[in-house]
């Protein structure tokens, strides 16, 4: 029998029961968008992580007491960064960040109780490529004479002067009243902190006024230090992480700080959401093997009915092989269109989902050789096992049977 | 003697083992020249049943010789049986079998669909398909589906898809079974011009009023031939079917 015969002999068995065909690739419809919608989800949130941490700003080394050991929150002081802005070759700024306890800031008649603050140095702006869209920064004069300033985040600016310049004005962060210097431009959320929401002050007045007494003293939470360019960066790391473990007399195989770069923190957290990602490919893939079985059992139950037709072809010379190939081009055929008419669901799945919410997705072009490929081997080993006991028939039975 | 289509030699077959063993056929010898027209009675249970299912080549004799065409087929494997049915044998069965979603002319191309042998194009074989639809006279017919056909067309499309591949042997079981006696006659006429044609026949049936259109009648009882009778001569015709008398 040519292949075109058996394709279309294969066909015509499909197209017997449209509805049952219709329902049977379903299965492998669900299971194969599945595949493809839940790699995509776990690209885009892959994605949204690497893009936040980009968004910190470009050739970014991050400096942070290390985590789990007693005592280390305490050890990464403001001096450390003076340090390696002195002393470490090839950087083009430093600044460090402390963040107290939210507080409730007041302006112009209006109050806003849990509002985020961040203490920084005056090189914030430029060391994360943050720029202020109105006004200015404070500089590294005010920041030391611990003067009463403070930049707004731009959606905060909103919140309490309205269309109303802040430039100049006053605000009360606590009991203390500061003056407004700028507001910085929209940035937005980036990794789960709203920087249009914050209150930006110098972190020498952070330190005197609103840290808990337990992180008293010149305590920051984070270093950020520019590398001049990317190939920079690993001579960076090297001098940071010996000027520190001086600086805290620890070895450098032991220290009390951790040194990561963007890349770092992204590949951290793409261990994360990898276990995450094979979890969804997994049940998608039990999905996939679920409409695999569904199409067996249709392919067993089509047997049975058409035994007398089995019969019927074995008597006209069809050889058992024939019969074989038959159901099993059958089965593969309803795979293989679940598996086209899946793809094109999965895809446009994907698209909506990314569309909709706040849910990002991004297609990862393997996931549609893959999932397709899966499909047809489901055809083909869930079919076999049917298409070989359509080919086993005995002829006479077949025949004498209602 | 003329050269013998069908050879049956001490043809047995066995079902069960032991306690349990029923010989369906207890040492058969028949033979066939080509252009006989046969008809084979006997009871249900006697035994003809097997006989026509060894000679279809849709099962295997346990003991004996079946040569076919100067070909012993009795102890084939599966492929060479279905190859063997597909060239040599035509079949033409009392409930027609035909596919009830396919057309007439799809129904009689069929066999051509496993005749690896030959190469036709689908064009050709629509053309051989009609052609054979032609001559059983359902020229008019050809894109008809089963069920808008009568009884008796639907065998005359099984007749059409019997003769499609040539076969040497044509194998008829209860072919008016399922029609009423109008429709007998037509089929048993085109049993007749084909005979005429030269075409080898085998038919079962239990009717003596259908066998009798046959040149010679085989009856079969308890899997043995009790009688072998040609131009109206058989015991079988003037008694009740598989009566007793022995003639070799």
């Amino acid at each position: 029998m040519k292949l075109s015969e058996i394709f279309s002999t294969a066909w015509e068995g499909i197209t017997l029961n449209k509805v049952r065909s219709f329902l049977t690739t379903l299965g492998v419809i669900i299971g194969v968008a599945s595949v493809i919608i839940m790699l995509a989800v776990s690209a885009g949130a892959e994605a949204a992580i690497a893009e936040q941490i980009n968004g910190l700003g470009a050739n970014l080394i991050i400096v942070s007491p290390i985590r789990g050991v007693p005592g280390a929150a305490r050890t990464l002081v403001l001096d450390d960064a003076l340090a390696i802005e002195k002393q470490v070759v090839g950087i083009t700024g430093v600044t460090a960040e402390q963040l107290p306890p939210p507080q409730t800031v007041k302006a112009n008649n209006v109050s806003l109780d849990s509002i985020p603050m961040i203490g920084t140095t005056s090189s914030f702006p430029s060391v994360r490529d943050y720029p202020v869209a109105l006004g200015r920064y404070f500089n590294n004069d005010e920041d030391e004479r611990k003067s009463k300033v403070v930049v707004l985040g731009s959606g905060l600016a909103k919140d309490l002067f309205g269309d109303e310049s802040p430039l100049g004005q006053t605000v009360t962060i606590g009991t203390t009243k500061f003056t407004v210097m700028g507001v910085m431009s929209p940035k937005g959320m980036v990794a789960d902190v709203d920087y249009d929401g914050r209150v930006y002050l110098p972190i020498s007045i952070v330190i005197q006024k609103y840290m808990p007494t337990t992180l008293s003293g010149h305590v920051v939470r984070t270093i950020y230090v520019k590398a001049e360019s990317q190939e920079k960066i690993p001579s960076v790391i090297t001098q940071i992480t010996s000027l520190l473990a001086t600086r805290h007399e620890v070895l450098v195989s032991k220290p009390d700080f951790t040194v990561q770069t963007q890349k770092d923190i992204i590949a951290t957290q793409e261990a994360t959401t990898a276990a995450f990602r094979d979890l969804l490919a997994w049940v998608a893939g039990v999905s996939l093997v679920v409409g695999g079985i569904g199409i067996m059992n249709i392919m067993l139950v089509s047997v049975t009915e058409r035994t007398r037709e089995i019969g019927l072809r074995q008597a006209l010379g069809a050889k058992p092989a024939d019969v074989l190939l038959q159901f099993l081009i059958e089965a593969v055929i309803l795979s293989l269109v679940g598996g086209i008419v899946g793809v094109l669901g999965g895809v446009g799945g994907s698209y909506l989902f990314g569309s909709l919410g706040s849910m990002r997705t991004a297609i990862v072009p393997l996931s549609i050789p893959l999932a397709f490929g899966a499909a047809a081997a489901v055809g083909i080993f869930f079919g076999y096992y049917p298409a070989t006991r359509a080919a086993q028939l005995d002829p006479i039975d077949a025949l004498r049977r209602e | 003697m003329s050269e013998s289509l069908i050879e049956v030699r001490e043809l047995t077959k066995v079902y069960g083992a032991d306690d349990t063993e029923v010989r369906a056929l207890d040492g058969v010898n028949v033979d066939v020249q080509r252009g006989e027209f046969v008809a084979i009675m006997g009871h249900s249970g006697s035994g003809k049943s097997t006989l026509m299912n060894i000679l279809g080549c849709l099962d295997r004799p346990t003991g004996g010789a079946y040569i076919l065409d100067g070909r012993d087929v009795s102890q084939l494997d599966k492929n060479e049986l279905a190859s063997v049915r597909n060239k040599k044998i035509g079949f033409v069965f009392q409930s027609f079998n035909l596919l009830p979603r396919m057309s007439a002319l799809v129904n009689v191309s069929l066999p051509m669909l496993y005749n690896g042998a030959e190469k036709l194009s689908v064009k050709d074989r629509e053309t051989r398909a009609a052609k054979a639809l032609e001559s059983v006279g359902l020229g008019n017919r050809l894109h008809h589906r089963p069920n808008e056909l009568s009884g008796g067309q639907q065998q005359r499309v099984a007749i059409a898809r019997a003769l499609i591949n040539q076969p040497a042997l044509i194998l008829a079981d209860e072919p008016t079974g399922n029609l009423d006696s109008k429709s007998s006659v037509d089929i048993m006429n085109i049993l007749h011009k084909l005979h005429q044609q030269g075409t080898t026949i085998v038919m079962v049936t239990h009717e003596t009023d259908v066998a009798a259109h046959a040149q010679r009648v085989i009856c079969v009882k308890d899997g043995k031939v009790i009688s072998d009778g040609r131009d109206g001569h058989s015991p079988c015709l003037g008694q009740a079917v598989g009566g007793g008398n022995e003639t070799e």
